[in-house]
This record gives C-alpha cells, structure tokens and sequence, in this order.
C-alpha cells in the first residue's frame, strides 16, 4: 500500500470534475422539481446529451459547438416527457422512466458510428500568473469553462429561487398549482420552461461525460450518474448549494476510493466502490433532517377544470 | 340614479349538462355591500369567477362605470379594480406572508417596502399580521387576513367575498364585519357570498338572490326576515325542523370520568368527561372550536381507543374497540372534515359508501365486495338526502361542499345507528339542506336512537337538542335541558364557568 502515491492537489482537481456532471443534471433537475414536476427521465436525458454532444463535436471540430448541441437535444427531448404529462396529463413517474429507456435505446442506436473515436479536447481555462500558483492554482483555475458553468448556474438557481419574482412564481406553481392558476399565472406554461430548463442542464452534464470526463463514446456510458443527480435533488432538500456540495462530496469520495484501489488499500474493492453512494446518502440525510420538505404539488399533475 | 360600479347584463354560462348561470342580470352601486345568495349548486361561484375573469361567459356582457367590461384573465380584472377572496384559500403554505401577497399582485414593490407596508395595512384594517410568518402555520381566520390584505393592497374598487366566514370563529367574524364597513364607509363596493342570512341581514345593503342559475328576486336585507330570504332562495316553503315528543328511553352510551392527552401539539387534551345519552335522545355539545371536539368524536367513533370501562354502550365496555367493531355494535359517527376524514375525495360516492357502510349494510361477503348493493346503498342516499350529483359514479372531490356534507351524514343516518355522532353536521350547508339534516336527525331520535351532535352553530344546538352541554379547553359541563336555556347561561357555559363558579359572578 503505498498512500504517498496519491496527491491531494490533483486529488482535489480531479474530483471537481467527476462532480460536475452530477451537478449539472441535479440543478437542472432541481428547477423542474421546485415547479411540481417529478421527471425521473434524466438519465435519458444525460446520454441524449452525452451523444449529440460528442458526435458534433466529432463532426465540427469543435468542443463548444458540441455542447450548444448537447443542451439543445436535452431539451428537445424533454420535450417528449412534456408532451405525455403536460399535454397528454400521463403520470409523471411512468413517463420519466420511458424517458429513460427510450434514451438509452436512441443514444446506442445513434452513437454506433461514433464507438473509438477520440473527440476534440476543449481548452483549459488559462489565466496566466493566476493558473500557475501552487496549490490553489491547479484547483481553482485550471480547469475547463463547463465545469465553472456548473457553478455559475448553481449560484444562478439560487439568487434565482430566492431573490427574483420568476423564482417565486416557480415556487408558487410546484407548491400549489390551483392558487397559482387562481391568480392567473400560466401553470403548464411555466412548467414546460422548467422541463426544458432541466432537459438542458442534463444534456451538458451528459456531454461532459462524454467530452471532458471521459472523453470518448460508449454505450450507456452515463451509467447511473442520473439516478444519483435524482437522489441527489431529494437529499439536498430542494436547495442548489446542498446539492452542490452533495456533487463534490459524491465526486469527492469516487476520486478517493479510486485513489485507494489503485493504491491497493486492503478493503475490498466491492465496499471501496459502494463508498461514495453510502457516504453521499447518509451525510445528505443527516443534513435533511430540518423542517424543509418537498414542493407540495411535486408529482401531481394539472387540470386547468379540476 | 348614477351610473353603477359594476352592472351585470345578461350573463349566461353553461357546462355540459347544466345551465350554471342563466341570464343573469343585476347592478352593483359604488359603496354598496351587495350580498350574493343561493343554494349550494345555485351558480354563485361561477357567476362572481366570470366577473373575475376565471370563466368567460356564453353570452351576455358586464358593464364597468357604463363601460363594456370583459376581463380575459385575473390579471386583467385585478388591473381593472376587481379583487377576490376565495372560499377555499388560494394561498401556498410553504411561502411567508409576504411572498404570498407579492403572488397576488401585478407590480409587487421590493419585499423590504412591501413587508412595511403589509404590517400598515393589516394595523390600519385591525388585522394584524406578521409579513415573515409561513402561511401554513396560520389559522383560518389568519390565512384569511392574508387573503383579504392581499386585496386591500391594491385599492380595489370592487371586493368579491366568495363565503369568508364560513372557516371562522364568531369573534373572528365581528373583526371582518369591523373591516368591512371600513372600506364600505371608504367608498369600496363588496360583493359578499354567503347563505348564512343573519350574516347578510346585519352587513349588506342589498341582496340578488340565485336559484337554479336565474336571478329569482331582490330584497333590501334590513327589511326582509331571514325565512323569507331562504324560502326566496329554496322556491318553497321552508320548514323548521320538529321533534316528536322527548320520551327517553334507557342509557344507550356512557362515558365516565374519561381524561384523554392530547395527541398532538395542537391537540386539546380531554379532562374527567362524564356523558350519558338515553335512547331517544339528542345530546347537543356546543363549544368554541379547538376546544376538544375533534378528540371527543375520536374517543366516541373509536378512531381513540382508551380503557374499556371508560366508554360503555348499554352497559357493556367498549372503550377498546376501534371503529369497525363499534359500527358493527351500531355507533356510527361522521366527523367534521368531509375531505379526507369524513370522505376520500378521489374515491366515487360508491366507494365512499362502501367504506363506512360495508359491515352494517351487508356490503361485504367473507372479504369480497358487494359493488351492485353498495351503489344501491349509494343511490339510495344521493336520493334520501337530495344529494345534487350526476351518479353514485362521481369522486368525493367533485361535489360541492355542501352536496358532500349531506352525503356524509346521510350515509351514516341510513345506516340504523343505534348511537349517531355527528360534528358540524351542517357547515357550508344552506339553509333549506340544513334543515333536512336536522330533520333526519330529530327523526333518527323518535325511532329510538341517541343522537349526538357536536356543533359551533348555537342556533343548531338550540332547535334540535333535548339536552345541552359545553365543551371547554376539553372540560364537559354538565348537560342542561335546552329549553328555557338563556343566551347568557350558554355564554357562562361556554366561558368554562363550571357549576360552583357561577355563583360567584
């Protein structure tokens, strides 16, 4: 065992990377559920993404192209789970998970020309003097745009919800969507935004998967990672900064306990590689032990005659 | 005369298989408090929605001070003066005070000046409220200052009440008379819903009464009796409710010296409550709400159980049993809260039959269910009890509250109850239903049943009760023969002045 070989600077660097695409797909997935809406079709969404991220990106040449292209056929394909639950009033929980299905189904049949390619490496950010300062450089600045895009819209998400009258609008729709109707405001409208919003938000953190993290196609390459943003919603009691911190500390212990296997820690890898999800939960669940609950319409859909 | 504030010309909306509002056509003056009333199901709530802009009408138009006035959604009928409380609150409990009024107005000021200026209004109107509190630990009578400081925000010219005292208390009630003859005396105009008459008769200037969806008649409530307007209201003669004779039999239900904790934190705790019903008799308990009758009728359904010898029907101890084994002993009851306790609302009149009526109608069969007899049984009290539904098909939920409320209560009078306790048997009932309801009751007692009725209505009480007895912080009076009661006897019975005290005051 050798536990020198692991460097806490990268080790650090590292994890801020494995923890954005969960970010992402969790603010996303954040702003849909404080309308009321319960889309467990992220991780469709995310290889959605994942895909048409990867295979512009291949096409064009460039990285930024691929993503604009990723946040587009998220939502585009949102659109489908709009079209069951907010036009066709289908239940939520059916319709996410034929998200999904269909997702990862469209994603391989898409994506099989695209198997073995190395796509085009996007650029570090790099500000001189700033990029070369040890320690805090390479953790804090030497990364690429997306991954502080990540963070741009977690504290967006929050001034959003909590200073401006769009935030609570939103609100008002996921707690109560008849009173909001009552006052006026365009329930299902509001919510369609929210579900592309969220379409978006999992189609880049599937292209960062498959573009940054990775980067290169395989089939069902986000493996899970949706699911764990969905937990993640859940556990960080519907607030961007708990789940931002849910992200890093996920992402966090992935690093580490690869970090460990390769080191060859006398653990067995099985209890290394289940790590990351039992710490994540049961932190979370400590920390949502308060009194904030879900949106009360979270899940129940809306008829204008009811 | 001048020009009216709002004149209704013609207003007719129908949904499939009812005419909801049929012509009609009445004017509202500036200042004026114009009462609104009907019948459950008369089309009152459709008529103020299409002044709202919730509905748009079939045909027929609404004029604003003499100019044509035909609002395509709330947003511009607000714009244009209109402002409305609702009768089932439309606030959002996990948002403070503050967010929600924000929610209700166009151009809301930054929360800092709105917190200031909601902490001036609510003192300038007597309704004090705290703009950071969270709505959904507010009681009704708070939830509804929200509602109506939401209003008074934004200078309406016209305040719609769609039945504001419906959820509160008599002091409650005084507090919102106060606050609205302040605005009328300020100039606003009031278009109050309600089918409480003596309500109507000390508020409005002037009344248009709806039956069937059609305007049947105008009066000046000052100078019209409270029989009169119902009878306008129902199309018939109104009868008041009679009882046979009070001859009781032996002691059908007994509680002695029953103290119960309260579960929960807002609970009331019961204390040393002693309670006899003979056969034949109706028993009425009056009291403020939160003052113990939700736990009573718990302890008396069997939803609480508590020792055996606490609750003994004909003598035998049946403190332990829970709800089932008491119906099959024939102590039915139906609580106050007809959504979720009473009924479920998004089962169908059928189900909901069968859920109370399962073990004394027969309705189950060694674990497998009867539909065709419990839509029968269903059938049999939409049709009892005047219950206005399409079918026994329909959800819970779909009925109007009153509509429900007799369901509920008429589910439970068929049944053959040897015991019956209702709480609040005819809240949000109008007047002729609510007649019906008492009349089933008093009818229930001639054949020999003991009848409890919990209520807040003191008129209720009053008309039907052989015997009176006050519930206070969860203390039993002890019971008073009803006739020859005095309002100040029932005050100091109310007031928790048990039997020693009065002789003090």
């Amino acid at each position: 065992m050798d536990l020198s070989a692991i460097n806490p600077v990268l080790l650090i660097a590292s994890l801020m990377v494995a923890a954005t695409p969960i970010l992402l797909a969790a603010i996303g997935e954040l702003v849909v559920e404080k309308s009321g809406v319960l889309n467990l079709g992220v991780e469709g969404m995310m290889i959605i993404g994942a895909v048409s991220g990867f295979a512009t990106a291949v096409e064009s040449g460039s990285p930024w192209l691929g993503f604009i292209a990723s946040a587009l056929a998220g939502a585009v394909f949102s659109l489908l789970f709009v079209l069951l639950t907010q036009v066709a009033k289908a239940n939520q929980v059916a319709s996410g998970l034929a998200l999904t299905l269909s997702g990862l189904g469209l994603s391989a049949l898409l994506g099989q020309s695209y198997v073995g390619i190395k796509p085009p490496q996007m650029g570090m950010l790099d500000i001189p003097l700033l990029t070369d300062l040890p320690v805090v450089g390479p953790i804090l600045f030497g990364h690429d745009p997306i991954l502080y895009l990540g963070l741009a819209l977690t504290a967006a998400v929050w001034a959003l919800l909590k200073f401006t009258r769009a935030g609570l609008i939103l609100r008002a729709v996921g707690e109560n969507h008849e009173a909001a109707h009552a006052l006026g405001y365009k329930v299902i409208r509001i919510r369609v935004l929210a579900i592309m919003f969220g379409g978006a938000c999992a189609g880049l953190g599937g292209a960062y998967i498959s573009l940054i993290r990775v980067p290169q196609w395989t089939e069902g390459m986000t493996a899970g990672v949706g699911w764990i943003a969905l937990a993640l919603v859940v556990f960080a009691s519907w607030k961007p900064w708990r789940a931002l911190l849910g992200a890093y500390l996920f992402g966090g212990v992935t690093v580490v306990q690869l970090n460990l296997q390769a080191a060859g820690v006398a653990i067995p890898v099985e209890y290394l590689a289940m790590s990351p999800y039992v710490i994540t939960i049961v932190v979370l669940v400590i920390l949502s032990a308060d009194k904030s609950s879900a949106p009360a319409a979270l899940g129940r859909n809306f008829h204008a005659s009811r | 005369m001048s020009v009216p504030l709002l004149s209704l010309q013609g207003l007719t909306k129908a949904y499939p298989g009812v005419v909801a509002n049929d012509t009609v056509s009445f004017d509202i003056g500036e200042g004026e408090v114009h009462a609104l009333l009907g019948e459950n199901g008369a089309g009152k709530s459709t008529l103020v929605k299409m002044i709202y802009g919730l509905v748009k009408p079939d045909s027929g138009q609404m004029l604003l001070r003499g100019a044509p006035f035909a609002p395509a959604e709330p947003r511009a009928a607000r714009g244009d003066g209109i402002a409305m409380v609702f009768q089932h609150f439309s606030l959002f409990d996990a948002l403070n005070v503050a967010e929600n009024i924000a929610l209700g107005m166009e151009n809301p000021p930054a929360m800092k000046d709105l917190a200031s200026r909601i902490r001036d209004v609510s003192e300038a109107y007597g309704l004090p409220l705290d703009p950071f509190r969270t709505v959904g630990n507010l009681s009704a009578g708070e939830r509804q200052r929200v509602e109506i400081i939401r209003c008074l925000l934004q200078d309406p010219k016209l305040l719609i009440m769609d039945e504001p005292t419906s959820v509160l208390t008599p002091q409650e009630v005084d507090i919102l008379f106060q606050t609205l003859q302040k605005l009328r005396s300020e100039g606003t105009s009031i278009l109050y819903i309600s089918h409480k008459l003596e309500e109507i008769r000390t508020l409005c200037d002037h009344a248009t009464i709806l039956r069937l969806g059609k305007n049947v008649g105008e009066c000046t409530p000052a100078d019209t009796t409270a029989r009169e307007m119902a009878e306008l209201m129902v199309g018939s003669t109104l009868h008041t409710p009679e009882r046979a004779g009070s001859e009781f039999g032996d002691v059908a239900l007994n509680i002695s010296g029953l103290s119960v904790p309260a579960p929960s934190a807002f609970g009331t705790a019961l204390k040393n409550v002693h309670l006899t019903v003979r056969k034949g008799e109706v028993l009425g308990i009056g009291g403020v709400a939160g003052n113990g009758q939700d736990e009573l009728l718990n302890v008396l359904s069997g939803e609480t159980t508590t020792q055996a010898d606490a609750v003994k029907l004909g003598g035998e101890a049946i403190g332990h049993l829970g709800p089932v084994e008491r119906r099959r002993l024939g102590i039915l009851a139906a609580p106050e809260e007809r959504l979720g306790h009473a009924a479920v609302p998004d089962m169908s009149l059928t189900e909901n039959a069968m859920l109370t009526g399962a073990v004394r109608q027969g309705l189950e069969n060694n674990g497998f269910l009867n539909w065709r007899a419990a839509t029968t049984f269903a059938e049999d009290v939409i049709k009892a009890f005047d219950v206005r539904t399409p079918g026994p098909d329909n959800a819970a939920r779909s009925l109007s509250g009153g509509n429900l409320q007799k369901f509920v209560i008429g589910r439970e009078v068929l049944q053959d109850p040897d015991v019956l306790v209702v709480n609040q048997p005819t809240w949000g009932v109008d007047a002729a239903a609510a007649a019906d309801i008492r009349q089933s009751l008093l009818d229930l007692a001639a054949k020999g049943a003991a009848v409890i009725c919990i209520s807040q209505d003191l008129d209720e009480l009053m008309e039907i009760s052989d015997n009176f007895a006050a519930l206070n912080e969860g203390r039993l009076s002890a019971p008073r023969a009803a006739t020859g009661l005095t309002v100040d006897e029932i005050g100091l019975m109310l007031g928790g002045a048990h039997g020693m005290e009065v002789a003090h005051v």
